[in-house]
């Protein structure tokens, strides 16, 4: 790896050089911290930073693999999570004042798996709040910049992670995924990033959104990375029952399947009008790298498409208004002063510490459940949520994998849609459908726009076939090498 | 479609959330225009469409009712906004 500085190894590469002692797992924490130093103010990704803990849990590694002690495949490599996954110990917000100065008791399980697998925690990413947004502006913390131009947006919700990714401040990270928090901010960013099969990750002490959609994945700068984190965080766990009882299969190994003869189903209903001209181009070179290496186009339709986004925006904000009624001053968090009586604490506590996106969805959400309304909204949704996981059965019945564009446009300014709820939701229109049926996507950088801004392509696969999706994008990767990092100087 | 005042203090109330009158405003028009794009539902005929409450078909999973004790009630404790001894104190609930 001579010649690339260490902050753009990948994490695979990472993890062979500690092993192989070529460096030390002190070195690489060392470099990234100062790196953070150096980059993080000028994207602002970090919430919280850890430069001791990272610095004593490297010291400990480096023991460990002296004494001829592996923990697995993270081994000694600094990586960092999302706001929104409990650190014991370690304050974790959700992008959210009203959860002030939260010191989780306990680690998520997601947490736990990295800790488990010789990883080393760099600090905790913004996000938008409670993971509601598409721009990580809706964050108490304020936005995060895009690395490959710092007056735009990450995308979002995980765009912390997605812009670190990007930005060499960490290997990688793990994110989540409720409409495409995951994926789209990944493409915006340039970067690797999956959202697992609905079951297919733990989701105990990960802060809940929308119970039935969110799902934690994996966020890395090449596709065998994000297989090795997917590797690591998957796998059944009694604490969450609707995690699934079946084998974690070798992501990993799944990177360097063939692609020949697999089938990839192109949605017409996803190429219509309206698609941004750079975004088609990028999405057919994806196409065209499948295609050099045997694969077969197919075209589908996937006909409920148009009511994706209409059905998500009952049922998430339904799910939300639910979830987020455990916060009000009582246990944990921000608690408002003044007023007098139980109720006037919890309503002026939840007023002053949700922001405004928060309040709009909490207020969809009752709206949607009220009496009188619940069948014409939340019943009616969760009908056509059938219908739209109907057309994906249907689809996969002839196709192994479904190409499609990851968002409608690339990395807009900050600012430019903050006052628009609707323009705003309708960045997440082609990464919504997976989450209503529960399906694996992925989001693989395909080409940079006009602007240089990178744009990924989507790949949707059947249930618990993350695997294919695996073998697809990284035929993808191979044939369309792209820069790894953007290029920021401190 | 038009909501009104009177609903968005409602649906509020329920929520337990407290608005300034400029914000209920703004959630009144937004709500309006969300609400209108979501109808586009009814478009739709779901008549004998069974629905999907999760998206995987996994049944019920059983297990023991067996206790697991936390022991680290310091570490809950400690977050509390306001407490007393090893109780969370709030305002008062019933008026005198």
């Amino acid at each position: 790896m001579a010649g690339i500085p260490v902050h753009a190894w990948t994490l695979l590469e990472a993890a062979r050089a500690i092993r192989e002692k070529e460096i030390s797992s002190r070195e690489l924490t060392r470099a990234l911290l100062s790196r953070i130093e150096r980059i993080d103010p000028q994207i602002r990704v970090y919430i919280t930073v850890l430069p001791e803990a990272a610095m004593q849990e490297a010291a400990a590694r480096d023991e460990e693999l002296a004494g001829g002690h592996l923990r697995g495949p993270l081994h000694g490599v600094p990586v960092a999570l999302k706001d929104i996954f409990c650190t014991k110990g370690i304050r974790t917000t959700c992008g959210s004042r009203i959860l002030g100065d939260f010191d989780p008791p306990y680690d998520a399980t997601v947490t736990k798996k990295i800790r488990e697998a010789g990883a080393v925690l760099l600090g905790k990413h913004n996000m938008d709040e409670f993971a509601m947004g598409s721009s990580t502006e809706t964050s108490w913390f304020g936005p995060t910049r895009n690395p490959w131009a710092t007056d735009r947006i990450p995308g979002g919700s995980s765009g912390g992670t997605s812009a670190a990714v990007a930005a060499g401040t960490c290997f990688a990270g793990v994110g989540t995924d409720t409409g495409g928090s995951i994926r789209q901010p990944a493409s915006l960013c340039g970067v690797v990033g999956m959202k697992p099969t609905y079951g297919r990750v733990s989701r105990y002490g990960m802060i809940a959104f929308a119970s039935s959609l969110d799902q934690a994945g994996p966020i890395a700068r090449s596709v065998p990375d994000a297989a090795v984190v997917l590797g690591v965080i998957a796998g059944h766990d009694r604490r969450d029952s609707t995690s699934v009882d079946i084998p974690v299969p070798d992501f990993l190994a799944a990177t360097g399947k063939d692609v020949k003869g697999m089938r990839i189903g192109l949605p017409r209903e996803y190429f219509a009008g309206g698609l941004d001209a750079s975004v088609r181009e990028v999405v057919e070179r994806a196409l065209k790298a499948l295609l050099s290496r045997g694969a077969e186009a197919v075209e589908i339709s996937l006909p409920h498409t148009e009511f994706a986004l209409s059905t998500y925006y009952i049922i998430a904000p339904a799910e939300a208004s639910s979830n987020l009624a455990r916060y009000d001053g009582v246990r944990y968090g921000f608690r408002a002063d003044g007023g007098t009586g139980l109720i006037e604490m919890m309503s002026r506590t939840r007023g002053e510490g949700f922001g405004a996106e928060v309040k709009r969805r909490i207020m969809i959400g009752t709206y949607v459940l009220s009496a009188g309304y619940y069948e014409a909204y939340y019943g009616k949704a969760q009908k056509v949520r059938t219908l739209l996981r109907r057309d994906f059965t249907e689809a996969f019945s002839g196709v192994d994998v479904i190409l499609t564009p990851t968002a409608p446009t690339p990395a807009f300014r900050i600012g430019e849609k903050v006052d628009d709820p609707l323009t705003m939701y309708l960045s997440d229109i082609y990464t919504i459908p997976c989450n209503l049926a529960g399906i694996p996507g992925i989001s693989v950088p395909c080409g940079m726009s006009p602007d240089g801004l990178p744009i990924g392509a989507q790949l949707l696969g059947r249930h618990f076939d993350e695997e294919a999706l695996f073998a697809a994008a990284a035929a993808i990767e191979r044939e369309i090498p792209l820069p790894r990092v953007a290029p920021l100087e401190g | 479609m038009a909501i009104t005042r009177e609903e968005v203090l409602q649906v509020a109330r329920l929520a337990r959330l407290a608005l300034s009158s400029a914000e209920g405003e703004k959630i009144r028009e937004q709500l309006g225009g969300i609400l209108s794009y979501i109808r586009q539902l009814d478009r739709l005929d779901t008549t004998g469409v069974v629905p999907t409450s999760h998206a995987i078909e996994m049944g019920t999973p059983f297990r023991d009712d067996s206790a697991h004790p936390f022991g680290e009630k310091e570490e809950i404790l400690k977050n509390a906004p306001d407490r007393e001894e090893d109780f969370f104190r709030v305002p008062r609930i019933i008026e005198d």
